[in-house]
């Protein structure tokens, strides 16, 4: 039997079995009717579920609203919000700390990932085993990944002060690493280096296997040196692979919060509250819901319009 | 005639089990407890037995480790969730909790029962049950008396060598500080000293930045300076007090402690991390709530003999941070009568005899002023004397945001190194003020 008529076959039971009403019915829409048909209740839910809360959002932001009270007198702030919090010194400073965040492990996560990327990309022996071994701090839970770093940064007994003890012969309990102020920021980004860094590089590894041989035989051709197809080849054809791996990573940092509250608080005072632990606290522990609703709404348009500009500059690279 | 007897047998069988069931539906009906998950929640257990001995109704407990108490059941209470019947809530919440309808007012149910407020301790009538504080409006009943005391090693203390050493130092015996600089010059003579071949510390403090721990440690500092939070006479006119010489050179007492005598890596710590440093033998003294002290006094390495206690040491005034809570009956409860009997229950005298016996702080006169109370524990005499002198922190509707308003300026100066003692307090009065015009308070 061909496969045309094994089609006809099936098309002819299906319409056998449906309902003579019904199929009269269908027959009577247009593709685009049942195009809309089929999307409708996928549309309805997006709609419930990501877009309504969003208006509601915004239109908490200019009220007094508060969650735990809600029979209380709602009044309308217009950009009181706004303005309270984009001129509060508090709520710069979190953007600060947020910045440091993101920009450093960013950057230290596409230099290691990147690297990590290139030795994993040649074949040796153990090297499935290497892989999976550099895998294994993604697949942890950011809670667990924040819980095991607290106890390796304690001072007196954590493994990682005795290491870095062993390294350079000073005492383990002189520094601490989420406890002091110069070092606790440095602390978070290292911890999420660790556990993100197998990322990027997974995403880069995906980047060098898509480059055809034939590129670098033909760079050989030319006696081109690894150097030279390093910038020529490699690094252009990666780059949209990077840059992606940028945009996954710094919308993930902005919004981080799991694994820097299990590790720092936000402490040593308010060294490493990133600014969606403010959030969280104005939200859910004052209850301020108005006042953190505007706050989400500005960081939102900050990650979206930041991600926008992103977004149009890692298209004009691909279509380079 | 089969079709009768079968009738017959199905209505036998349906009677027999209905009449089965309905034991089992009084001894089915139970009620949940919310609390924290720590010592004396336990000793709360084995009390309840009691309870469902006598009423047949069954208690199941929810305890939450204390760094997420607050915002568990706080969030439980927002929601008007069902899961607590009764709630063993924080003195602070008493103010929202009243105002925002979670808890139910017990004015006529005490009534009723004759259950009287002049039975408990008055510090804890106010700290626990009153919403306004001082009027006669109850929402809960004293459950829980507690406050911040000391432990000290009683055994290093008394050692020959190390008491010599401190009498070449400071030409005094080395006693259980009674004041703040006493305190830190016995924190300090104890920094890093080697005892028994291991280096200990100084003294334990609170640290803790995400709950409450910083405010309910440097609170401590504060009033044995004369930290006041508000004008007596203007209620909510902080400045003066809030940032008044003496409460500055509170703060900058206990920073001082903190920098000077105090463990490695305890820049986030709270009650556990006392009670594991204390333990380990790692330090001389501890800040810690009262409830701990019967388990620390039954530890087989530091108990005993081996530990001793004292009250919060004055300097220019005395006080004390209020700990402790009353049990409430949850508005949003299916099962208010049970819940309300089990409060019945739980205020009668026996039973709060019997609730100290096994570890729990009972705030009923019928056990403070039993004249053997005093003797009754180690502790028991120092208890007594930090009830006397207990202040809390605001115990307003919006206590959480003021608590959180404190936790971050006090982490700030005293951990992060921001700032001046006078900025930090200065900063907290900003930011109090804020949180008292969103009420409509200011």
């Amino acid at each position: 039997m061909t496969e045309t008529s094994t089609l006809h076959t099936l098309a002819a039971r299906a319409g056998a079995a449906t309902p003579p009403a019904l199929a009269a019915r269908v027959r009577g829409l247009s593709d685009r009717a049942i195009a809309w048909l089929f999307i409708t209740p996928t549309v309805l839910l997006l709609l419930a579920i990501n877009v309504f809360p969003l208006i509601w959002t915004v239109r908490l932001s200019f009220t007094n609203y508060r969650a735990n009270r809600p029979d209380a007198p709602l009044r309308w702030l217009g950009l009181d919000n706004y303005t309270r919090i984009l001129g509060d010194p508090d709520v710069w400073y979190a953007m600060q700390a947020t910045a440091h965040f993101v920009v450093w492990s960013i950057t230290l996560q596409v230099l290691l990932g990147f690297g990590l990327a290139l030795l994993i990309n040649r074949r040796f022996r153990g090297h499935g085993f290497w892989t999976t071994l550099i895998l294994l701090p993604m697949m942890l839970s950011p809670a667990v990944v924040g819980n095991f770093w607290t106890f390796l940064f304690q001072p007196q007994t954590g493994l990682f002060n005795h290491v870095v003890a062993f390294v350079t012969g000073i005492d383990p309990g002189s520094f601490q690493m989420i406890g002091d102020v110069r070092l606790a920021p440095w602390a978070i980004v290292l911890v999420d280096t660790w556990m993100w860094t197998p990322y990027v590089m997974l995403i880069c590894l995906a980047g060098l296997r898509s480059i055809p041989d034939d590129i670098y035989e033909a760079a050989e051709v030319d006696r081109a040196g690894p150097l030279r197809r390093f910038w020529s080849i490699t690094l252009p054809m990666v780059l949209p692979f990077l840059m992606l791996a940028v945009l996954f990573r710094g919308i993930e940092n902005f919004r981080m919060f799991d694994m820097v509250n299990l590790l720092t608080s936000g402490g040593p005072g308010s060294t490493t509250e990133v600014a969606s632990i403010t959030l969280k606290r104005e939200a859910f522990e004052k209850w301020r819901t108005g006042y953190s609703s505007a706050f989400a709404v500005i960081l939102f348009v900050t990650v979206f319009g930041l991600a926008n500009i992103y977004v149009k500059a890692l298209n004009a690279v691909r279509q380079r | 005639m089969a079709k009768a007897v079968t009738w017959m047998c199905g209505a036998a069988a349906l009677a027999l089990s209905a009449g089965a069931a309905q034991p089992a539906l009084a001894q089915s009906k139970s009620l949940t407890l919310c609390w924290a998950a720590w010592d004396p929640a336990n000793a709360l257990v084995q009390l309840s037995k009691d309870f469902t001995t006598a009423t047949g109704i069954g208690m199941k407990f929810e305890f939450v480790p204390w760094t997420s108490y607050a915002d568990r059941f706080l969030n439980e209470l927002n929601s008007k969730g069902k899961l607590c019947d009764l709630i063993i809530g924080d003195s602070q919440w008493i103010g929202g909790a009243a105002e925002n309808g979670h808890y139910v007012k017990l004015n006529e149910f005490f009534e009723r029962e004759g259950i009287s407020m002049d039975d408990f301790m008055p510090a804890t009538v106010v700290g626990y049950s009153q919403w306004p504080k001082n009027t006669p409006n109850y929402w809960a009943l004293p459950a829980m008396g507690d406050a911040i005391g000391w432990t000290y090693r009683k055994d290093w203390f008394s050692r020959p060598e190390i008491r010599a050493a401190f009498r070449d130092k400071h030409g005094r015996d080395l006693e259980p500080p009674k004041t703040w600089t006493e305190l830190k010059e016995v924190a300090s003579f104890f920094q890093g000293r080697e005892i028994d071949g291991k280096r200990v510390y100084g003294a334990y403090i609170y640290t803790e930045r995400g709950s409450e721990g910083i405010t309910m440690g440097v609170t401590n500092a504060l009033y044995a300076h004369g930290f006041k939070y508000q004008d007596p006479d203007k209620p909510y006119a902080m400045d003066g007090f809030v940032n008044s010489p003496d409460a500055v050179k509170g703060l900058e007492a206990y920073k001082d402690l903190y920098k000077c005598c105090t463990a490695p890596g305890m820049t986030n710590a709270y009650m556990q991390e006392g009670l594991d440093a204390f333990k380990s033998g790692q330090v001389a003294m501890q800040m810690n709530f009262f409830a701990f002290f019967p388990g620390l006094h039954k530890d087989p390495n530091v108990g005993g003999d081996r530990i001793g206690f004292f009250v919060n040491p004055m300097e220019t005034a005395r006080g004390t941070q209020l700990g402790g809570q009353g049990i409430s009956v949850v508005a949003y409860s299916d099962n208010r009568d049970e819940a309300l009997q089990y409060i019945k229950w739980f205020a009668q005298p026996d039973v709060q005899k019997k609730w100290w016996a096994l570890g729990g702080y009972s705030c009923h006169t019928a056990v403070l002023n039993d004249p053997d109370f005093p003797a009754s524990a180690p502790f028991a005499a120092d208890f007594l004397q930090s009830m006397s002198m207990v202040v809390d922190f605001w115990a307003e509707p919006s206590y959480a945001s003021l608590l959180l308003d404190m936790q971050k300026r006090m982490h700030d100066y005293v951990v992060a190194d921001k700032g001046t003692a006078k900025e930090a307090l200065d900063l907290l009065i900003k930011d109090w003020t804020v949180v008292f015009e969103d009420d409509g308070k200011l």
